[in-house]
């Protein structure tokens, strides 16, 4: 299974139209604040960021997926009061970028490759995460490493089932 | 310079995005997250995100209506009945209760207790969430408008919740026990040992500030102190599951009275209000102290002639040195139990009200005499 690409040139780009590029991420925070009243469990995942990965691998540009990072965590910050505006801005920012930048350099068409890189990309978006509450925020916080990797697992998993809807609403550019 | 800037565009837009960022969190976090005013992001996404949720939760609790009350009707003849029938048994044990906290007033009274009472409550539907595993938090379908402010205590029939942390105009979003900003003051019951409820990052629910040579046990209710201004004195707040010992605290983890990640329905305490027990509701010369004479354990009842045991307090006083009270109480039909104690002052240890007052009152077989 072939995963990364011999050059640039190769690797196709998509776009979404204004509507679905809007709606996406949108419906991606509703979910994650709306489902967990019904399912508390569903709390490990995280739509927003696999929106964000998505978004940034698809359209393989860094700084659309690092302003799409940003705005997606900024939202989801603005969500949680009890912590201020950034924390989730600025681990989704860099998510972004990261995700676009690879998108550039890797096939993440396959099932295989969308689950690596969601699982890298959410171990690396806790990471940050955490460095910034603990690091500017100053607030304790554990890490827990059994459960931030079976939760990288669990969002990997959905990627792919995610990904794959969500590749009807992409279009060539 | 322009060139090396054009040249990583993209990573100079990051690094450009993340320094706004990090020092838009410096001013936050340096001004402190309470004492900012409301950010309009974070009104602009409230106001877009609860409408949505309000509306499907209450097309869906429409619909469940329905089914349940005009068509899934199976089983409520006999629910009915044995509704009828707990009914009678509550009736029951209204009376005795109904005695029990008339006499509670009364010893509240003469100790000059002063209590806070919920004097209005605003019920109100959870519709959504913060949507984060690190912040437990649940928004309301009430805010402002409805009457909702900052900081008003927000329980179930079950127990304690949480407290309002923001107020919008048509919601409101509360701070649940267990997350790990906030806290909540309370005390053991049985222990009376005070305590601070916090959450942990894994969203489950602690108590901390306990020494670890306090004996607290698995099953220990756990209710508010009142003392924080937002929640009234003695609501549950969850009941003590595991504790372990650590160098200096217990950690102990508790389970929360209302089931927090099933809340459907809240009521939010809108009006609480310091209720002093004014003395004259009371017999006159009635004390706490012939109350308690009255429910604590006694001598054996024996047949002694009043001139006997008079005597026999001269005796007691002699023997202990000490002034014995005059335990004969004003109103003797106002304490169910007062007949059965016999008219003999005998040196009664000082009571501790708040603590030996409960159990007494929770565990009293006089009060039981009185059926």
């Amino acid at each position: 299974m072939r995963i990364s690409q011999t050059s640039p040139e190769q690797v196709e780009v998509y776009r979404f139209n204004w509507l679905a590029a809007m709606l996406i991420p949108a419906l991606a925070i509703f979910f994650q604040a709306f489902l967990p009243k019904f399912l508390p469990r569903l709390l490990i995942f995280d739509l927003p960021l696999l929106v964000t990965i998505y978004m940034g691998v698809t359209r393989r540009n860094p700084v659309s997926g690092l302003f799409t990072g940003c705005v997606i965590g900024l939202i989801q910050d603005s969500l949680t009061p009890n912590f201020p505006l950034g924390v989730f801005g600025i681990a989704k920012t860099v998510v972004g970028f990261g995700a676009s930048s690879l998108g550039v350099k890797l096939d993440v068409e396959n099932a295989a490759s969308r689950f690596l890189v969601t699982y890298g990309f959410y171990l690396l978006h806790q990471f940050l995460y955490f460095s910034v509450q603990r690091g500017l925020v100053g607030q304790a916080m554990d890490w827990a490493w059994g459960h931030q990797l079976l939760a990288g697992l669990a969002n990997a998993g959905l990627s792919v089932v995610l990904f794959a809807a969500l590749d009807r609403f992409k279009r060539r550019n | 310079m322009e060139n090396l800037l054009t040249r990583h565009r993209s990573l100079s837009v990051l690094a450009a995005v993340l320094f706004l960022q990090i020092f838009g969190l410096a001013v936050q976090v340096k001004r402190g997250n309470d004492a900012g005013q409301t950010r309009l992001i974070r009104i602009w996404s409230v106001a877009a995100i609860t409408p949505v949720e309000r509306a499907i939760v209450h097309v869906q609790g429409g619909l469940y209506g329905v089914w349940h009350n005009y068509l899934y009707l199976r089983g409520v003849r006999q629910e009915n009945r044995d509704l009828k029938l707990e009914i009678e048994r509550l009736r029951l044990e209204q009376v005795r209760l109904n005695q029990d906290a008339s006499q509670a007033r009364r010893l509240q009274a003469l100790l000059g207790f002063k209590e806070q009472s919920i004097i209005q409550t605003l019920p109100a539907q959870v519709v959504g969430s913060s949507g984060s595993e690190q912040s437990r938090s649940v928004y309301l379908d009430k805010g402002e408008n409805d009457g909702l402010k900052k900081d008003m205590a927000v329980i179930t029939a079950d127990g304690v919740v949480g407290k309002i942390l923001q107020v919008y105009p048509h919601t409101a979003q509360v701070l649940l026990i267990n997350d790990q900003t906030s806290g909540l003051g309370a005390i053991v019951e049985r222990l009376r040992q005070q305590c601070i409820v916090k959450g942990s990052p894994a969203g489950e629910t602690m108590l901390e500030n306990i020494m670890a040579d306090e004996d607290v046990q698995p099953g220990d209710s756990v209710i508010t102190t009142g003392g924080d201004g937002i929640f009234p004195k003695g609501l549950p707040v969850g009941q003590v599951v595991k504790v372990s010992h650590s160098d200096l605290f217990l950690r102990i983890h508790m389970r929360p009275a209302a089931d927090l990640s099933r809340l459907e329905e809240v009521l939010v305490i809108t009006k609480l209000q310091e209720v002093a027990f004014p003395a004259g509701e009371v017999a006159g010369s009635q004390r706490a102290v012939d109350i308690l004479a009255a429910r604590l354990p006694g001598v054996p009842v024996k047949d002694v002639p009043m001139k006997d045991a008079k005597d026999g307090k001269q005796d007691a006083k002699e023997k202990t040195g000490t002034h014995t009270p005059e335990t004969k109480p004003a109103n003797p039909a106002a304490l169910p139990n007062a007949s059965a104690k016999p008219q003999v002052d005998v040196p009664l240890p000082t009571p501790k009200p708040p603590k030996n007052l409960k159990p007494a009152a929770a565990s009293d077989p006089a009060g039981e005499r009185t059926q």
